[in-house]
């Protein structure tokens, strides 16, 4: 069992790889996506207060995209 | 037993990346020079050749070219050079990015991808070494830090050919 | 050589023969052997940030400091500033305008490994009358050619809860967040991302300081010691260039529900463009709604375990517009730049069911959201 299992994982992920198509945005056409207007969030900083903001006026919170903690504080 | 069976299996399951393999000659080129002019690939055997596939707008690239700089000016003389192929989509932010890095080395321009799709090899940037024959030796994908070291022991073990 | 030791090693070396075999000139699609992730690059960054509404002020600067060691490891900190001038609607009604500073610190360290970043952070926000402490561990991988980012992170917070004219800690309340995220590259001009997040609270989840109002009567707030939330974020952001050169339009929607019966949509839009060489604008709207907690009531008509005039309970909604300018200058060497961004947010709250006691009518106001962010990258 030991032995087929590391096996049988790999044989998992690879044959796994075979229903999913060839990555069709090679690396070399990401120039778009590497300009910063393209960004979800340029200004961590900016983001940060903004959520911290929406966190205690508001009634919602999570699912920001923003990592950060909150303050709790009221 | 089992081992190599699935081995096999898995071998012809995965479909097929990169275009290029070790060993087989180097796809020619012919693409126009940032200076003008043009170069081709197959003028250039008699010399080891580093193929090196760059953008401006991809770090790794950035942080790798000081390395690619020294080696170019280091293993010159002994038939050996750089030739940056740059896949902007505006050749001339190419252009001007190589002359803002200070690349001494032939930087030739991709914009239509042709050249890149040739030898894609699923990672920017892309390193390709030939040997004096024309054909491919080494193939790296991305940069780490550390990684100049193993480009510097494999021209020379080229040069040396 | 023992026994358990032979088997490590005969298991390592089948391991490598297969994979061997398996990538031996090919790039399966799945595996990436190279490695795409990058860490950010250093930076260092000075911010003014001003929030201006409701009668509460809160101003004052941050600076933050990111430095990388060698290339797989970055540490950062960042020291935060709140002086609060506060006048709210609660403190207006029931007591009297106050002044306080709140001072929030954060350490994170980030750690590459392949194609996944590791990041752990801490983070410390303290007012004389609240401590929150929290840590986090986060872990991005990219898989399928660099083509999707996968992330799941964990936070854990305490919070010691204090009262004005009281010694020590009344109380405590504890936090978990548990997010998973994925973001998917569509096309080159495409990008989508799926955030999901469930945050866990227990303890003291209300104010000391705030007061229901029963049958005409103020009394004690009273909440329920457990809180339990989730939020789902769509994302997606797309390079219009084909229709205005050098922009971006991008969309997201939130529906956040709990089990105090909160629900509440986000929907959010906004555009960037590039001005020049040195210019980015960008611009963006808001739009908050929320439906009132099980228990809240603006003047509860009945006796009920659990009470609450909280106004961020309440059903209400705000609209923000927003707009920022970035300007951008680049350093000697390459990759160093130094970046000015200005940031202006206008927020107006409408509340359904909270009465503004001074008038008697629905609350309402307006907020001023202000942000100048000086950063070098080097």
């Amino acid at each position: 069992m030991h032995r087929t299992l590391p096996l049988l994982a790999l044989a998992a992920l690879l044959g796994g790889c075979v229903t999913l198509p060839e990555p069709w945005v090679k690396p070399y056409e990401r120039e778009r996506l590497s300009d910063p207007i393209m960004q979800f969030s340029r200004h961590g900083s900016i983001d940060r207060h903004r959520e911290h903001i929406h966190t205690v006026r508001e009634g919602a919170r999570g699912a920001t995209g923003v990592q950060g903690g909150g303050c709790g504080c009221n | 037993m089992l081992r190599r069976s699935i081995a096999t299996l898995l071998l012809a399951s995965t479909t097929a990346g990169a275009a290029v393999q070790a060993l087989q000659p180097a796809p020619d080129f012919t693409l126009q020079r940032a200076e003008g002019g043009n170069l081709r690939l197959v003028e250039q055997r008699g010399q080891v050749v580093l193929i090196n596939f760059w953008a401006s707008w991809c770090g790794p690239c950035r942080v790798e070219m000081p390395h690619l700089n020294r080696l170019h000016d280091k293993y010159k003389a002994g038939g050996f050079t750089v030739l940056g192929v740059n896949i902007d989509d505006d050749p001339r932010h190419g252009a001007a990015t190589a002359t803002r890095w200070g690349l001494r080395f032939p930087v030739l321009l991709d914009a239509s991808k042709a050249v890149t799709k040739t030898y894609d090899l699923g990672a920017m940037p892309s390193t390709v070494l030939v040997d004096r024959d024309g054909r491919i030796r080494y193939l790296h994908r991305g940069y780490r830090e550390g990684l100049e070291a193993e480009y510097e022991r494999q021209i020379r073990e080229l040069v040396k050919e | 050589m023992p026994r358990l030791q032979r088997l490590r090693v005969h298991l390592r070396e089948r391991w490598r023969a297969l994979l061997s075999t398996a990538l031996a000139g090919t790039a399966a699609p799945c595996m990436n052997p190279a490695q795409a992730a990058t860490l950010p690059d250093d930076r260092a960054e000075a911010t003014y940030h001003l929030y201006d509404g409701g009668g509460v002020q809160a101003s004052g600067p941050a600076l933050l400091v990111r430095k990388s060691l060698g290339d797989r490891v970055a540490l950062s900190a960042q020291y935060y500033v709140d002086a609060v001038s506060n006048a709210s609607i609660d403190v207006v009604t029931y007591a009297s305008p106050f002044k306080e500073k709140r001072i929030a610190t954060d350490f994170g360290a980030d750690w590459l490994v392949g194609n996944t970043t590791l990041s752990l952070a801490y983070n410390r926000s303290e007012e004389p009358d609240y401590i929150a402490e929290g840590v986090g561990l986060d872990v991005a991988t990219e898989v399928y050619g660099g083509m999707t980012t996968v992330s799941l992170g964990f936070t854990r917070a305490r919070d010691l809860v204090g009262q004005k004219l009281t010694q020590g800690w009344i109380d405590r309340a504890l936090h978990w967040q548990y997010r998973a995220g994925i973001t998917q590259i569509l096309s080159p001009r495409w990008l989508v991302s799926l955030n999901a997040e469930a945050v866990a609270d227990e303890g003291f989840l209300g104010s000391p300081y705030r007061a229901a109002r029963v049958f005409g009567a103020a009394v004690p707030e009273r909440n329920p010691r457990t809180r339990s939330s989730r939020a789902v974020k769509l994302r997606s952001i797309n390079d219009t260039s084909a229709l205005v050169p050098r922009s971006s339009f991008r969309a997201e929607y939130r529906y956040y529900w709990d089990n105090w019966d909160v629900k509440a949509h986000t929907t959010e839009f906004g555009v960037a463009k590039h001005l020049g060489t040195r210019f980015m604008v960008e611009g963006l709207v808001r739009h908050y709604s929320q439906s009132k907690a099980l228990f809240y009531s603006d003047d509860a008509q009945a006796e009920t375990v659990f009470v609450s005039r909280n106004r961020q309970l309440s059903t209400f909604s705000t609209t923000a517009v927003g707009a920022k300018l970035t300007a951008t200058w680049p350093g000697a060497t390459p990759g160093t730049e130094l970046r000015v961004t200005g940031s202006l947010e206008r927020k107006q709250f409408r509340f359904r069911d909270f009465t503004d006691l001074r008038s008697n009518r629905p609350y309402a106001y307006d907020a001023n959201v202000v942000q100048v962010v000086v950063s070098g990258s080097f």
